[in-house]
């Protein structure tokens, strides 16, 4: 990175704001849409993060992935269960919170003592900036070839994974050894929604 | 100069506040949110460990790729088998999920 340091710190201080709060936003908001939209605040916060820690490709693959893939997903999946409900109180939820709460500070206090606490011995060789792309490619092409390739199978376990379980299942009856529908996946029948949205709690 | 404890403090922070979220909330599509902000968490401290006491062969990076692929995956998994719990129990309220309650 080639920045003046003074530049590198404001930066850092305006990404750690933005992300800390979109962070807090994410947990606390009421509103699960709002929740979302912040959500991808956080992911593009990090990204800078990562331009400031030299990794551009990683950066990039970042806003990529996360806000582009992740965050997406999670708007439709929002949609797609969108039902306004009050949740039903819990009696003494307050108990629960406040007992998080505490176990989080206290997990925050215990890994702050150790990060402070701890000589690392940084290393004075210089980062390889923008070079970096080219290393990751030579490493998972040589030494991390096999969790690369498992890496394609799990992602392809998870796309039919994905696919079966969010299928409405249905067993017919008989089943049709031959005829038009024979190589397609048996569906259940779906009601469809009225355009004026007064059944869309339906799915 | 940003030294290596304010990345680490940070995540550990980001990390905090996604248990805090993934334990409390009552909607499910929170605590899939909760569980990618501390994948994140894991992330920044990847890279920044990368930058500060490896900085020459990128090794931290290729960790974060294969966590960002990961973190896809179970997006996906995840919403899947929300979709699939609504449809069953028609609510998105993690305090009615107790199938399996003893």
């Amino acid at each position: 990175m080639t920045l003046a340091e003074g530049v590198q710190l404001v930066a850092f201080g305006i990404l750690t704001a933005m992300m800390l709060g979109s962070a807090l936003g994410v947990v606390l908001l009421s509103n699960i849409v709002y929740s979302a939209f912040l959500l991808g605040g956080v992911f593009i916060s990090i990204s800078g993060l990562y331009v400031l820690l030299n990794a551009g490709f990683v950066a990039a693959a970042q806003v990529l992935i996360y806000v582009g893939a992740v965050n997406v997903l999670i708007l439709f999946g929002i949609m797609l269960v969108n039902k306004k409900e009050a949740f039903p109180e819990v009696p003494r939820a307050w108990i629960g919170r406040a007992a998080t709460a505490i176990v989080c500070i206290g997990l925050f206090a215990l890994l702050s003592t150790m990060v402070l606490g701890t000589s690392w011995t940084l290393s004075t060789e210089p980062a390889v900036g923008d070079g970096a792309t080219v290393l990751i490619g030579i490493h998972l092409f040589s030494d991390f070839l096999l969790p690369f390739e498992l890496a394609s199978v799990l992602l392809l376990m998870a796309l039919v994974g994905a696919i079966i379980l969010a299928r409405r299942e249905y067993i017919p009856d008989e089943p049709s050894v031959d005829g038009p529908d024979a190589l397609t996946l048996p569906e259940r029948k779906r009601e469809l929604v009225s355009a004026s949205g007064a059944d869309a709690s339906d799915l | 100069m940003i030294q290596l404890e304010y990345f680490l403090l940070l995540a550990a922070a980001l990390f905090c506040i996604g248990i805090y979220g993934l334990v409390t909330s009552r909607n499910v599509i929170r605590v899939l949110m909760s569980i990618e902000l501390m994948l994140n968490a894991v992330n920044i401290n990847l890279m920044a460990f990368s930058n500060y006491l490896d900085p020459a062969t990128a090794t931290g990076q290729v960790f974060a790729v294969f966590v960002i692929t990961i973190a896809a995956a179970e997006a996906a998994v995840g919403l899947a088998i929300v979709l699939s719990i609504y449809r069953n129990r028609d609510t998105v309220d993690m305090e009615q999920f107790n199938l399996l309650k003893w």
